[in-house]
């Protein structure tokens, strides 16, 4: 049980290193965003037998992992957790395809290179400014409201659940986890639980003048810098995609 | 369940996320009404409790293979079908942004898919039908489990059409199919009972939990019509960007070369070294008929002797990589210093 708690307490740990103050960090979310979306859409579009094209994407992920001083390990850490979906599918290749390996590499990579950029912009932007960018780009209030609540409430859940998993282990000693007749009435509890505490804290967060709308007095004007940024990468990944850089760096000691 | 980024098309990403993005539109105007102060909070805590749920592999007996919960048929018997699907959408979204769990762009694929069948197929049209003499435990257990294995099989299918679609996979449709069905059964049962066991629970303590949803505004008046309508729109949505793109490039509706810059000259370098590989496995090939198109291309290009080339560009251009990351790495351990000063 104390796994499943650790594991999705490591949320948080994307969510505190959005807190750093990089030049990254500090680049507007809005084309942060855009940036990613392209760069995703950029990646996906590679034929199934692409291998060496999506090679020079590899740059957009590392140079922001670096920039934004993100430990790798974290990264990797969820690269590791997400791939066996990939394999079990991708596994498969091989058999129906004499050339199921390129095909297979080629899913592999890419599933590194999206999921890698996913995280990259939520660990340099951070939830709350994700919120205002969707806010920013007109999606609906309750929408953005439901996703920032989500996701603070889950360590509501999770300290809630530690707090009875220990007041149930104290009571029955000598015994492993939950038992089975009485899990469904601890899940139960442990929902309304939170349901109590959260009505509570929702509505202390009224009391304070919380209207729906999740406010931020994070930087709200978008800059050159950005603009730059922006312009510069979604020009890269255009490039990237158009032409064949390693084919040209190879024909040159052709 | 979760589909990645890596499976899917940007023409099926595009495709599915235009038709979610109309479902929650259509659900955050029905939602707008009955929304007061006992709602929100629970609609985030049903979230954080289907997204923790989420988290939590079971094995599957006999298979080898793991599953997790859907919960979207506990969101839309808590919550209600619209409230329901948006709080589907935003655990998609936390666990798309900070798990790579399902991907950005396969963003909408997954909203459909876990939210859409389960909230507006599954709920209305067996769970309210089953229940609709009121509740019982037996009719609870019963309903909660049929339309959580008939929702989550949908949703299985779905995730089948969309990576085929998509052609990133060899799996014929047949395996991949006979594959998803029966594991998704077994996870749906399971899935059906966890459902049954949790509302059962929220019935006896706090009944008014779910007579507000049945009773109100939002989730009491689905019609079929309104089902057909949403199912329609949807349809057309998906239909028209499909067949948009499938008709001018059937080969596996990938964003190919040739619709965008004209040409299939630039599909050519990935053929290249392929070509050594494939030149290797047409050797071993249990299908000598197999027609290679891409190598066809690339004969027809003037490609085929640049192979050396290709795989040496390569690996030049993950050793510049190398080199960027590296000064990067190297000027970020010196700036510090020189911010003390």
């Amino acid at each position: 049980m104390s796994k499943i708690v650790d594991s999705i307490y490591n949320i948080r740990q994307l969510d505190d290193l959005a807190r750093k103050d990089t030049a990254i960090h500090r680049i507007h979310p809005v084309p942060k965003l855009l940036v990613t979306i392209v760069y995703l859409i950029v990646v996906t579009s590679f034929g199934r037998y692409e291998i060496s094209g999506l090679f020079p994407l590899v740059i957009y992920p590392m140079v922001l992992v670096l920039l934004a001083e993100i430990p790798a390990a974290v990264i990797f850490k969820r690269l590791l957790m997400v791939e066996p979906l990939i394999i079990g599918i991708g596994i498969l290749n091989p058999l129906f395809d004499p050339r199921g390996w390129i095909t297979f590499a080629s899913i592999m990579i890419k599933c590194g290179l999206t999921v890698t950029a996913c995280l990259v912009l939520v660990s340099t932007t951070g939830l709350d400014k994700i919120a205002q960018a969707l806010r920013k780009l007109k999606v609906p209030g309750i929408f953005v409201l439901q996703f920032v609540l989500t996701f603070r409430y889950i360590s509501l859940l999770i300290e809630e659940l530690a707090r009875m998993v220990r007041a149930y282990s104290l009571r029955a000693p000598q015994q492993k986890g939950v038992r089975l007749k009485d899990s469904g009435s601890f899940v139960g509890q442990l929902l309304l639980r939170t349901y109590d505490r959260a009505q509570r804290v929702y509505d202390s967060m009224k009391l304070r003048g919380f209207a729906g709308d999740y406010r931020s007095y994070a930087k709200t004007r978008v800059t050159w810098d950005d603009i730059i940024f922006l312009l510069s990468w979604i020009s890269f990944f255009i490039i990237a995609r158009l032409f064949d850089i390693p084919g040209l760096l190879g024909s040159v000691f052709k | 369940m979760h589909m990645a980024d890596a499976l899917i098309s940007p023409v099926v990403g595009a495709a599915m996320t235009a038709a979610s993005a109309c479902v929650t539109a259509y659900s955050v105007k029905k939602v707008q009404h009955d929304l007061d102060d006992k709602k929100v909070p629970l609609m985030g805590v049903m979230g954080a409790f289907v997204f923790a749920s989420q988290m939590i592999n079971f094995s599957i007996p006999g298979t080898g293979s793991s599953g997790h919960l859907g919960g979207g048929m506990l969101l839309a018997i808590l919550l209600g079908p619209h409230a329901g699907f948006l709080t589907m959408a935003s655990i998609l979204l936390i666990q798309a942004l900070f798990f790579g769990d399902g991907g950005l762009l396969a963003y909408g694929c997954n909203v459909f898919n876990l939210g859409f069948y389960t909230c507006f197929v599954s709920y209305p049209l067996i769970f309210k039908r089953m229940t609709q003499k009121g509740f019982t435990t037996g009719r609870i257990v019963g309903a909660s489990i049929v339309s959580s294995v008939i929702g989550l099989q949908m949703g299985a299918f779905s995730v089948v059409l969309q990576t085929l679609l998509s052609g990133k996979t060899e799996l014929p449709f047949g395996s991949f199919v006979l594959l998803m069905q029966p594991i998704h059964l077994a996870i749906g049962i399971v899935e059906g009972l966890v459902t049954a066991a949790v509302v059962t629970f929220v019935w006896k303590v706090r009944p008014e939990i779910l007579d507000n949803t049945v009773t109100g505004k939002t989730s009491g008046k689905t019609s079929i019509k309104t089902i057909v309508t949403v199912f329609l729109i949807a349809a057309l949505v998906i239909g028209g960007f499909v067949s948009w793109f499938a008709s001018s490039n059937p080969d596996g509706l990938e964003w190919s070369m040739e619709r965008t810059a004209g040409t299939a000259e630039l599909e050519a370098p990935d053929s290249v070294l392929h070509n050594v590989l494939a030149a290797i496995q047409d050797k071993t090939a249990f299908l000598p008929d197999y027609s290679f198109k891409t190598e066809a291309d690339a004969e027809a290009t003037g490609y085929t002797g640049t192979s050396v080339s290709g795989i040496v560009g390569g690996g030049l251009t993950l050793a510049l990589a190398g080199l960027i990351g590296l000064i990067i790495y190297a000027v970020k351990k010196r700036k510090p210093r020189t911010d003390e000063e």
